[in-house]
């Protein structure tokens, strides 16, 4: 366990480094979050009634995914781990007395983390100074906001998770740039990352919760503005605990099934 | 032109090497466009109606600039990457080569899995045209034509512009991801409802209201001033500073040494 608690330290870090790469990607995630925003609020003038949300909890949604755009979002992961298995590399990873599963599983939290932590404090607070209905709102009670950070957490463990899963993957197909981009595509519309969840057609709705891509931005960012509580919001936290253990699981016995046929090309 | 051929077909058949990858990553690129449009579909579903433009309207405002901004995904892909360039020296030898270097940029690359993202373009717009609830006049249609021009070209000299400060800064910029991704994700919807801040900026500052909005409502019948057909050829103004900052970036240009 210490191994893995000094690899997330040394990856997280390194990654504390990279200030200018992390303003241009704040200012980038602003305007995005800005843009969305607006063309919520148009629809929302168009007919209110229909809106499913309250539209500050829309906008503090809103908000909340550009910040932790770093932590959550699929489309943040590892390139390095997907150009060691490309050029073969990874068999130097396998002869280490470690178990490659924790390692790139610490590696790739500490990376977004560090991500996270540099990125998200200030959209946060210009966003929170904004007038009323575009702003970030506060959460409506102290313990939405505790069980907020440990939904974080856990929608945290989901998405490294999942990640893990599609690196794996990239084992079979040699080039990745085409898995990457379909996983990318898949989760992030079902996560609630083009439109909430809230937003999608009933009965797909429904089957969209159930998904382990609900557990990564949806659960949490409506924890936070209130839109999910009560004895549904205890269902999503159990179904993201469940998800963990699923995924990790999963990845675990496809990473031991690849493992064994790992073939490497060239010297 | 002969040339360019020529290194359209090499690249055509060095994407065809790796058959599999290669349709693989056509489908990613299809899907990223895809989910965009459901979520379209999705709010529509919910409100039918933003503003005063209806689904029909806005499919066909979308599918026309996801169209124009996959053309320069596709062809201007060169500057995308120009970073790399740069910093592995390869700049270098073109500047010895007797042939303009933009030219030589965009030969470098040509991105052909951008035909999935295309191919989402290319059924919204077959929709929005025989869906559009106004007639259709040769005037409109030359319109619309404007309008695929136009965007291709701002899109193009805003990839021109990104691998521009690549002279400068020598990595690129991720906040240039806004005008060109950040764009075409969120012109998706005419510009007018981002309210009338956004629509002077789209207008006068990067002019993408030139070819999506102005010719749009001539397109849908909701103008009959005849010089917003003409706004997307206007447009193509904002290739001039564009190529002014790439001219300064050569003279500016020392070499990495590798």
């Amino acid at each position: 366990m210490k191994k893995y608690l000094s690899f997330f330290r040394l990856r997280f870090v390194m990654n504390l480094q990279y200030r200018v790469a992390a303003l241009a990607g704040i200012v980038c995630q602003f305007f995005w979050g800005a843009m969305a925003i607006l063309a919520f609020h148009a629809f929302y003038e168009t007919d209110p009634a229909s809106f499913p949300m309250d539209f500050q909890a829309t906008a503090s949604y809103i908000w909340m995914q550009q910040a932790f755009l770093g932590l959550l979002s699929v489309g943040g992961m590892d390139n390095s781990i997907f150009d060691a298995i490309h050029n073969g590399d990874v068999v130097y990873e396998v002869c280490r007395p470690v178990d490659l599963y924790a390692m790139w599983f610490s590696n790739t939290s500490a990376t977004r983390v560090a991500r996270a932590l540099l990125r998200c404090v200030p959209p946060l607070i210009v966003a929170a100074f904004l007038p009323k209905p575009f702003g970030l709102m506060a959460p409506p009670s102290l313990t939405a906001l505790l069980l907020f950070f440990v939904s974080l957490c856990l929608a945290l463990l989901v998405t490294v998770s999942f990640c893990m899963i599609v690196y794996i993957l990239t084992f079979y197909t040699i080039s990745y740039r085409g898995v990457r981009l379909v996983a990318v595509a898949l989760s992030d519309f079902m996560m609630g990352g083009v439109v909430p969840l809230p937003f999608f057609p009933e009965g797909f709705r429904q089957f969209a919760e159930l998904l382990p891509f609900s557990c990564m931005e949806n659960v949490p960012l409506r924890v936070y503005s209130g839109d999910l509580s009560g004895p549904p919001m205890a269902r999503a936290l159990l179904l993201q605990v469940f998800w963990v253990f699923a995924l990790v699981l999963l990845g675990k016995v496809l990473e031991q099934k690849v493992l064994k046929r790992v073939i490497v090309q060239g010297g | 032109m002969k040339l360019y051929k020529k290194y359209f077909s090499i690249h055509l058949k060095s994407a065809m090497q790796y058959k599999a990858s290669f349709f693989i990553t056509l489908i990613g690129n299809f899907l990223t466009s895809f989910s965009v449009f459901l979520g379209v579909v999705f709010m529509f579903q919910r409100f039918h109606r933003v503003k005063d433009f209806s689904f029909q309207e806005v499919i066909l405002c979308y599918g026309i600039l996801l169209l124009s901004f996959q053309v320069a995904q596709m062809f201007a892909s060169g500057f995308k990457v120009f970073d790399r360039m740069i910093a592995n020296g390869e700049f270098d030898r073109v500047l010895t080569r007797p042939r303009n270097e933009i030219f030589q940029v965009l030969c470098s690359r040509i991105d052909f899995v951008r035909l999935g993202g295309m191919l989402q373009g290319v059924v919204m717009f077959i929709y929005g045209i025989s869906q559009a609830p106004m007639g259709w006049t040769p005037l409109r249609a030359l319109t619309v034509f404007f309008m695929l021009i136009g965007g291709a070209v701002v899109f193009s000299a805003i990839f021109l512009l990104d691998g521009a400060f690549a002279f400068f800064t020598l990595e690129g910029l991720e906040f240039m991801n806004v005008f060109s991704y950040g764009a075409s994700e969120h012109g998706k919807y005419p510009l007018s409802i981002y309210g009338k801040g956004m629509l002077t900026f789209c207008t006068f500052v990067v002019p993408y209201a030139l070819f999506q909005y102005y010719p749009l409502l001539f397109v849908l019948g909701r103008s009959e001033n005849l010089l917003y057909m003409f706004l997307p050829l206007l447009s193509c103004w904002f290739v001039i500073p564009c190529w002014l900052v790439w001219r300064l970036g050569v003279r500016h240009y020392k070499s990495t040494g590798s």
